[in-house]
């Protein structure tokens, strides 16, 4: 006799759409867990900042260098675009394809803008000599927050990928999945950003 | 010829790669790799070996790819030790310069860590793991093919800097400001940092699809507590994996860009701070000894209890103490440098979570010994890895405590006493862990056992020439003599057990000529396993024909208790008897080139850093980018198996109820 | 007074390899090179002890615990005609299970109780005698060592009164180090930006060789230097007699140091101002010229 033999899966219906095909609702598993790791990447950034910050050598110090009129403009717009995000995977679950497509744009507007304004400031502290090779604590900087603008870059990809999928193949389990994933992935970022925001730019000017 | 072509060859090939033994070496590589050439097309296997292969996404054959890349590693990086064993017995002699012979031990650390004892465990998760949970696949498996190859890309480069543009010399620590641009010139350093950030990437993929599967994709009724334990051990490494990789890639990250754009994290002008490096390198480092180790102790739970014929004892407490050695495994790094000036409250509370973490370590010692008692052991060449472990890792383990005493450890730091320490506890723990797996999982994998007799030559000649080599170096520490120095005086008394280590690494080396020997004989002439139970195991992954079928299980077993397979049998109700009407239709993921083609954009991106020839790393990038593109883009990578063809295999493997 | 067999050819500029047959440590004379076992000081004396009791507590985990293994192995192993009961499904025993937590525990507590006594003894420099201060910066491949009370400086070799705490002050102008002298105690590490303290004593007169214990590069090997325990009559006329007849360590002389390459022993009667950190603690630092480091040619890092 055979042993004890399981029957196929089944997935509830009143589950979100994203969870409602087995395969999707693992990758959204996988995709927490990703951020894990990414918490831990932000972490390590974060602690060899907090040893850097002092050591400034001949460069500029943290009070110095930052310009918290730019700094403020940026956090408007990426705690915005978070928002925007939410209201976007409300409407997917409304499902609402044109609103979903409309917020999420104007979330990758706001995320554009974002990474616009830190461009510009970059580029101002290169053109004054301020780079990482004039100090640690500026390394430390660039690279957090480097590190920060460029997955908000890589996001901003992403995102318009996903929305040229939407665009193609409407709301199912798999573009569902997509847009949740990088819901998810986008609000994380903004999570990052206000301890950004607070460990670096206000504690640099203040402290 | 013209300048840019001469300095081009001279960044290529510096003198560093023309010494004899790489000009050897690059021919054999050459000869070597000629040959398979020619066989591959002569017997017209290319075909078959893109598509049965290269594109596969089946963590069976992932896991075969994984294993032939660690011994071929365990070949490259056991050359490196006879090598620097050799220099060692004949000091002032320069067999090898210390130019070389600072490539070779490091090239032998990063090796073995990185590229030979990972891909070894990743082998034996990919291929048992998804079984022993009665899953037909991981939960990611083009996922899982892109982490075999970033793990070739990452092992590819590393190996390549021998032949082009020199090694990295650092150490497999490779600390700060030694590994700055300033100290260390040429190209030879950014492949160790390059190739292991690649490597990390797969890594990291692999932990977050092991993790997934084992949470997500066990059979119908088993529990977390009904898992085997080798499975609890790989659910931990996988955790481990996502919590320590992530401050690797930061401090190595940052170690390139100080050498690639002048960055000043660790440099020592500029209030760079070289100490942060060693914060964040063995902020990983720890943890990465346990992702070793721990699969190990899973093997030998599982290898002790089918050959002792009895379940684990205290299952709970060995699952509690896995937990806990997970959890405090990222505590106690700092005993790596207890000697920097940390100051005795930091001291003492890292040695103390070093000693805590002794433990849990003790308790599964124990009971691994209590599950033999009362049982039949059985002495497969298996087992035998398994009872050379216990005293082996043991002795290891202890002197492990020596260390974490801290005044003890001023005096040990970075002696012959802390190298044979740290060999006695990955030979005897992780390698023989891993080995005791080959020899247990072998026939699952390949359909033929290894033959024992063989093994246990093998065998003998790994554990005796394990102890003569590295029992010496505990006394060379007290004689304080220091790791990493090409030669040494000769009036300090250092030679006479020099020259008996040397020994006993040659005797391993024999050892692994033997095991090779044994592998190709198994392969070619190898009795085959018709039962798919060769062991008398306990587990779901016996149940299954030898080698498992592509789909693994036609249908999932419900899982009433632990040791799921042992009921089974018990009860007369295994999988060798499904009726034909019990056969489904089964979605299986498709083959896909987008892994192999990722790796090879990655190794491009990669070699064009390590030069900085920003064009071909611009090349590199940009094939990523169309691989990511790509794998997002494919929509059909899943086709159906129909039942039919289900029901051809297994009829032909004697599993259909006639 | 034992004169120095330590020998070093003269490589300023190049470096490469050992040269067979290169001088031997003069405190390698010994006939027994257990080092360890034979500690000169206070600080070597308690660390070794500290070892020895841990090593005790460990080999009573271990004995029992591979004795207890054999027997199971010996007694279960299955062989025709075995005849011992098997317990096919003993599997749990909350006593059992439970000692296997408790007793490596108290094992351990043994040795911690230890450890985090002498630890922070070890880390309390003594006042009394009033220790002599070398400052100890690590270079590549050589060591230079500054007396500041006596304004003078030695390269690879110190003189150190006996019976009287050392208070080594720890710098590096080049990749880490660590400074080592087994007999006389552990190691600590020499690091370009900080200053780490390491204090040891000689409670006997003799020499004593020591050694770098982090690897720093192309001839780390080569790192050896002496320790010279004297009487303090004898120290005190070994100041004077540099001062008064050795040549002044220069800011050029400083510079070539600063080369990669081996250095022979030497003494000077004068150092330059500012070689050496001023402000000890922490991660800021003033003075020091740990920018002025100039790498080594290409040609000298190929050299095999």
């Amino acid at each position: 006799m055979s042993a004890e033999l399981a029957g196929e899966p089944r997935r509830r219906d009143d589950l979100p759409l994203e969870l409602r095909d087995e395969r999707e609702s693992l990758r959204v598993t996988g995709v927490w867990l990703f951020l894990v790791t990414d918490i831990l990447l932000f972490g390590s950034l974060f602690a060899g900042y907090a040893v850097l910050r002092t050591q400034v050598a001949s460069g500029p110090t943290a009070a110095s260098l930052f310009r918290l009129g730019p700094v403020m403009f940026e956090t408007v717009a990426l705690l915005t675009s978070s928002f925007t995000m939410g209201l976007a995977v409300q409407a997917m679950r409304a499902g609402n394809r044109r609103a979903l497509v409309a917020w999420m744009a104007v979330t990758l507007v706001l995320g554009a803008v974002f990474v616009g304004s830190e461009a510009r400031d970059f580029a101002l502290f290169a053109a004054r000599g301020d780079t990482w090779g004039r100090s640690a604590f500026l390394s430390a900087f660039d690279i957090l927050v480097g590190t920060h603008g460029a997955h908000v870059t890589a996001g901003i990809v992403w995102a318009l990928g996903i929305l040229v999928r939407v665009g193609r193949r409407g709301l199912t389990p798999r573009t569902a999945r997509k847009v949740y994933t990088f819901a998810l992935y986008w609000h994380f970022l903004d999570i990052v950003w206000v301890f950004i925001f607070t460990v670096v730019y206000l504690l640099g000017k203040v402290g | 010829m013209p300048g840019f072509a001469v300095f081009i060859l001279h960044t290529l090939f510096p003198p560093d790669v023309l010494r004899p033994t790489e000009v050897g070496a690059d021919v054999l590589i050459a000869l070597s790799g000629g040959g398979i050439a020619y066989l591959l097309t002569t017997r017209r296997l290319w075909g078959r070996l893109w598509h049965g292969w290269i594109t596969t996404v089946d963590h069976k054959r992932i896991g075969v790819m994984y294993l032939i890349a660690a011994l071929v590693m365990l070949f490259r990086a056991g050359v490196d030790a006879l090598m620097l064993r050799t220099d060692l017995a004949l000091p002032g002699a320069h067999v090898i310069g210390a130019a070389q012979y600072n490539a070779v031990f490091t090239t032998h650390g990063t090796i073995m860590v990185f590229f030979m004892s990972m891909p070894f465990i990743f082998a034996l998760m990919n291929a048992v793991v998804p079984l022993m949970i009665g899953a037909r696949d991981v939960a990611f498996p083009r996922l899982n093919a892109m982490s075999l190859w970033l793990f070739v890309a990452g092992a590819m480069l590393l190996n390549v800097s021998f032949v082009v543009g020199g090694s990295p010399n650092a150490g497999w620590t490779a600390y700060a400001p030694l590994t700055e641009l300033a100290f260390n010139p040429g190209p030879g350093q950014n492949f160790y940092f390059l190739a292991l950030l690649i490597a990390g990437i797969g890594t990291t993929m692999t932990g977050v699809n092991f993790a997934v599967t084992i949470l997500r994709m066990r059979a119908p009724g088993m529990t977390l507590l009904k898992m085997p334990m080798f499975v609890w051990s790989a659910l931990a490494t996988a955790t481990l994996i996502l919590f320590a990789f992530p401050p690797l890639t930061v401090a190595l990250a940052m170690s390139l860009f100080d050498r690639l754009f002048g960055s000043s994290f660790f440099t020592m002008g500029h209030g760079g701070m070289a100490m942060m490096y060693v914060n964040l390198f063995w902020l990983f480092g720890h943890p990465e000894v346990y992702i070793l180790v721990l699969p190990a102790f899973g093997v030998f739970s599982e290898v002790v209890a089918t050959f002792s014929g009895k379940a684990v004892f205290g299952y709970r407490t060995m699952v509690l103490s896995i937990v806990a050695i997970m959890l405090l495994a990222y505590g106690t790094w700092v005993h790596h440098f207890f000697t920097m000036g940390a100051g005795p409250s930091v001291n003492v509370f890292f040695g103390l979570s070093t000693m805590l973490i002794a433990i849990p370590t003790g308790v599964k010692i124990f009971n691994w010994i209590f599950t033999m008692w009362g049982g039949h052991i059985r002495m497969t060449v298996a087992m035998l890895y398994q009872l050379a472990f216990i005293p082996t890792f043991v002795v290891g383990g202890a002197t492990g405590v020596l260390l974490a005493a801290v005044p003890a450890d001023y005096q040990l730091h970075n002696s012959y006493f802390l190298v044979a320490h740290f060999h006695n506890v990955l030979i005897g723990g992780t390698l023989f862990g891993l080995l005791s797996g080959l020899y247990y999982w072998w026939p699952k994998m390949f359909g033929r056992r290894l033959d024992e007799r063989q093994g246990r030559v093998a065998f003998w000649l790994f554990f005796v020439g394990f102890w003569v080599t590295f029992a010496p170096q505990y006394l060379l520490g007290f004689m304080g003599m220091t790791r990493r120095m090409a030669s040494y005086p000769l009036g300090l008394g250092w030679h006479p057990l020099n020259v008996v280590s040397t020994v006993g690494a040659f005797v391993m080396g024999a050892g692994f000529l033997a095991l090779v020997y044994n592998i190709a004989h198994s392969l070619l002439h190898g009795e085959v396993d018709t039962t798919g139970d060769p062991w008398n195991g306990r587990t779901l992954e016996w149940a299954l024909a030898s080698p498992a079928p592509a789909y693994n299980f036609a249908r999932i077993p419900v899982v009433r208790a632990r040791d799921a397979f042992w009921h089974m049998k018990r009860d007369g109700r295994t999988l060798a008897a499904l009726r034909r009407e019990d056969l489904r239709d089964l979605p299986m993921a498709r083959n896909s080139p987008v892994p192999f083609l990722m790796g090879t954009a990655f190794f491009v991106l990669g070699f064009g850093m390590v030069f900085a020839w920003w064009p071909i790393a611009a090349l590199g990038g940009a094939g990523i980018a169309a691989c990511l593109a790509a794998s997002t883009a494919e929509p059909d990578d899943e086709a159906v198996l129909d039942s039919h063809t289900v029901a051809v295999i297994e009829a032909a493997a004697g599993r259909l109820e006639a | 007074m034992k004169t120095s067999r330590f020998a070093i050819s003269r490589l300023r500029d190049v470096p490469s390899a050992l040269a067979p047959g290169r001088g031997v440590p003069a405190g390698a004379g010994s006939s027994d090179p257990y080092v360890l076992w034979r500690p000169a000081g206070p600080v070597a004396a308690g660390e070794l002890h500290l070892l020895l009791l841990a090593g005790l507590a460990m080999a009573a985990f271990i004995v029992p615990v591979l004795l207890l293994y054999a027997y199971v192995v010996a007694r279960y192993r299955d062989r025709p005609g075995h005849r011992a009961p098997t317990l096919p499904r003993w599997r749990k025993n909350a006593w059992l299970e439970s000692l296997g937590f408790v007793l490596p525990a108290l094992l351990l507590a043994v040795v911690a109780v230890p450890t985090v006594r002498l630890t922070y003894a070890l880390a309390k420099v003594p006042t009394r005698p009033r220790p002599l201060v070398v400052d100890v910066t690590s270079l590549d491949w050589k060591w230079l060592f500054e007396y500041p009370a006596q304004g003078i400086a030695t390269v690879n070799y110190v003189d150190i009164p006996a019976d009287r705490p050392v208070l080594f002050e720890l710098t590096a102008n080049s990749p880490m180090n660590t400074f080592w002298v087994p007999r006389l105690g552990g190691m600590e590490y020499t690091m370009p930006g900080r200053v780490l303290p390491l204090w040891l004593e000689a409670d006997r007169t003799g020499t004593f060789w020591g050694h770098s214990g982090q690897f720093s590069g192309l001839a780390f090997d080569a790192m050896f230097f002496d320790v010279r325990a004297v009487r303090p009559g004898a120290f005190r006329r070994w100041v004077a007699a540099t001062r008064a007849h050795s040549p002044a360590l220069t800011l050029a002389g400083y510079r070539s140091l600063l080369h990669a390459g081996l250095a022979p022993a030497e003494r000077f009667a004068a150092f330059p101002a500012r070689t050496f950190p001023a402000v000890r603690h922490g991660f800021t630092l003033r003075g020091g010229m740990y920018t002025t480091m100039r790498p080594a040619s290409p040609a000298g890092h190929s050299a095999s």
